[in-house]
């Protein structure tokens, strides 16, 4: 597969195993709060294509996308959604808590920011050992309104840390728009101060996104020092749950209609076929992801739910000595 | 077996741990000037190099969400503060984030990270660096608090706690820094659970933390004058709690007063007294009482300061009561003070 092929199958299976959540969650069989990375599926597919195997991840609770680039897997993802045994944390951590470290995704938080620290702390760890490859932080816009971003930056700076900080930017902090919480225009202006390597983009093109990816990690290797990238997307649904909300008054259908017609898996199915990779070949895959998607929810829905027992497991190493 | 102050137990399990597994290292704000923690970093960065004890930028939260990260991934860190009130500034990586991410990751991730805090007393520190707050951190699952009173316990709990695979908060008091023991060579690890016996009684159970076991200690020897025989119980572990040992004491005294560094409500005396009372309510003479510190916020000025930490005056007068003894003449009495440092041993 070149990689324009490799970003749509990462892509279209993002949208895919999205796309089965919507239709699915009102059924009330999915109890884990959605927050859902419409929208965001070329930033997810470029980075983790990008940073290769070598390297980690960690994101936020908006972890559908990067799960599913990184990962390629759908059965432990829906398990954990469905609050199964067989899920990333048998069904303990749900939606906003993924993780599958055999894939070098060492999770997600729901605290906003709060994954950013760990993030310098594995990549101190990857230098220690003199390992290649980076950790990718991935994060919101509004994680940067936290102390743990900037406090992270700092020191992932002050130590020539192999972080790649990705601001994945949807102008939205849950409900509330960046010009009402910025003290300053740019982030990527101030953040460029630092000894960074920086870059932002407006482009939801996927292959251009992994461009703009991997001659930051060149930058970052040739200078010895973190990276930070801030690409721009439009959530497309509210911030939790699978529905819309154009309607509720924060932002309008008409904000977000040059990104929907824009949409970064349709547009780049329609590069692939111009660059010549045939109709078949795409519905191809498109039919195998889709399979894929069902089988996994069918076996997540067959799945046992936790044992009782589960409650207290791997808290500590030993069982819970409070509980007697 | 030779002795060493508490301090130098400190430094030489950092040593022995920092030599035989190069995945440990310590960080934290100034571990690496020239005071070095009191001393008890001493010589690691000429020992060890820069790359594995190194000072920090001021950023709390964010030095415990790294140690997470370097945990994740093969290393063993420790993570040094000089006073426990600053920890309350790393209360989200702590709780939101070190003590959740085994059980997040189903249990494929494992956390072995270390965090000391120390708990500063004395010279007018006042309310902000002078907390040691256990109970808060025994309130959460997922992490490991230890409370080592002993030399002997600050090195071999410390080298326990960096092999465990769980996060562990060692609170040290820096007034048993001083302390002098007996401590073991390269192979000592001790438990790190499980109270245990510092001195054996038959009338009178003291539970006590940290520092408050010298106070424990000396109320014993005051008590002794008066006849009365107390068994004095180290809590060392304050999560997980051994009620246990504390139990059997009591099943042979029948009276128990817990002494805690700590303030009172919501501490441990109130969650080791309720313990108690479902496990030997028929052998308990008398409710069990709490001492620990006065309910308001600490003051700088030695006087209001003498009254706010709880002492050996308070636990003999606290065992009158209980015992409905007359009150000994105490006036003559030396009590421990910032300059009449307890040196030991116990």
């Amino acid at each position: 597969m070149t990689t324009a092929q490799e970003l749509y199958r990462r892509m279209y299976l993002i949208r895919a195993a999205e796309d089965a959540i919507v239709e699915r969650y009102p059924q009330n069989d999915m109890k884990s709060p959605m927050h859902m990375s419409a929208g965001a599926e070329a930033i997810a597919a470029a980075v983790c294509l990008a940073i290769g195997t070598d390297s980690l991840c960690l994101s936020s609770y908006r972890s559908h996308g990067t799960y599913l680039a990184r990962t390629l897997e759908t059965d432990r993802f829906f398990a954990e959604m469905y609050g199964k045994r067989g899920g990333t944390a048998d069904g303990r951590a749900g939606s906003m808590h993924l993780s599958a470290p055999e894939h070098g995704y060492l999770g997600a938080s729901a605290i906003v920011a709060s994954v950013i620290p760990v993030a310098a702390g594995a990549a101190f760890s990857l230098k220690r050992q003199g390992k290649s490859g980076v950790v990718a932080v991935f994060f919101g816009d509004g994680a940067i309104d936290e102390g743990n971003f900037w406090e992270s930056l700092n020191f992932a700076c002050a130590r020539r840390l192999p972080v790649l900080f990705v601001c994945e930017d949807n102008g939205f902090a849950v409900h509330t728009p960046a010009h009402v919480r910025h003290g300053y225009t740019s982030i990527t202006d101030i953040v460029s101060r630092f000894r960074i390597s920086a870059a932002e983009t407006e482009t939801t093109n996927a292959s251009e996104l992994h461009g703009v990816t991997e001659r930051l990690l060149e930058d970052m290797r040739a200078h010895d020092r973190p990276g930070f990238v801030r690409m721009q997307y439009c959530r497309y649904l509210e911030h939790v749950g699978v529905n819309e909300d154009f309607s509720a008054g924060y932002r309008s259908r008409d904000d977000a209609q040059p990104f929907l017609a824009a949409d970064p898996v349709a547009t780049h199915r329609q590069r692939l076929l111009e660059a010549g990779v045939s109709e078949d070949w795409i519905a191809q895959l498109e039919r195998g992801i889709r399979a894929q998607v069902v089988r996994s929810i069918e076996l997540a829905m067959a799945a046992p739910c936790p044992d009782e027992s589960d409650l207290f497991k791997d808290v500590m190493t030993h069982a819970n000595a409070y509980v007697s | 077996m030779r002795t060493l102050t508490y301090r130098d137990g400190i430094n030489e399990a950092l040593h022995e741990e920092m030599a035989t597994d190069p995945s440990v290292f310590v960080y934290g704000i100034d571990v690496g000037d020239h005071k070095r923690i009191f001393g008890t970093t001493k010589n690691l960065v000429e020992d060890f190099g820069e790359e594995r004890c190194f000072s920090t930028p001021l950023a709390e939260d964010t030095l415990v969400g790294f140690g997470l990260g370097a945990a994740l991934t093969g290393q063993r860190p420790v993570n040094v503060h000089m006073r426990v009130d600053f920890l309350l500034l790393a209360m989200n990586q702590l709780f939101n984030m070190v003590t959740t991410w085994r059980y997040g990751s189903g249990g494929s991730l494992k956390v072995p990270f270390v965090i000391r805090a120390i708990i500063g007393r004395g010279w007018g520190q006042s309310y902000q660096h002078s907390k040691s707050l256990q109970s808060m951190f025994a309130h959460f699952p997922g992490l490991r608090v230890v409370m080592p009173a002993t030399p002997a316990d600050a090195k071999g709990m410390l080298k326990a706690a960096i092999r465990s695979d769980d996060p562990v908060l060692m609170i040290e008091h820096r007034w048993l820094y001083d302390a002098e023991g007996q401590v073991g060579g390269a192979d000592l690890v001790a438990p790190l659970e499980g109270a245990a016996v510092l001195r054996p009684g038959t009338d009178l159970t003291i539970a006590a933390t940290s520092w408050m076991n010298v106070e424990a200690m000396h109320a014993a020897t005051i008590l002794a004058r008066s006849g009365v025989s107390c068994e004095v119980v180290d809590i060392r572990s304050v999560a997980p709690l051994d009620d246990t040992t504390v139990a059997m004491s009591v099943a042979k005294t029948g009276y128990c007063i817990v002494a805690d560094t700590d303030w009172v409500p919501y501490g441990l005396g109130a969650e080791l007294a309720a313990r108690l009372h479902n496990t030997c309510f028929g052998m308990l003479k008398a409710p069990v009482k709490r001492v620990g510190c006065a309910f308001t916020h600490c003051p700088s000025a030695r006087p209001l300061e003498n009254n706010f930490y709880p002492s050996a005056r308070h636990i003999v007068r606290e065992a009158e009561a209980l015992l409905e003894l007359p009150p000994t003449d105490l006036d003559g009495e030396d009590f421990y003070s910032y300059e009449k440092k307890f040196r030991g041993p116990f």
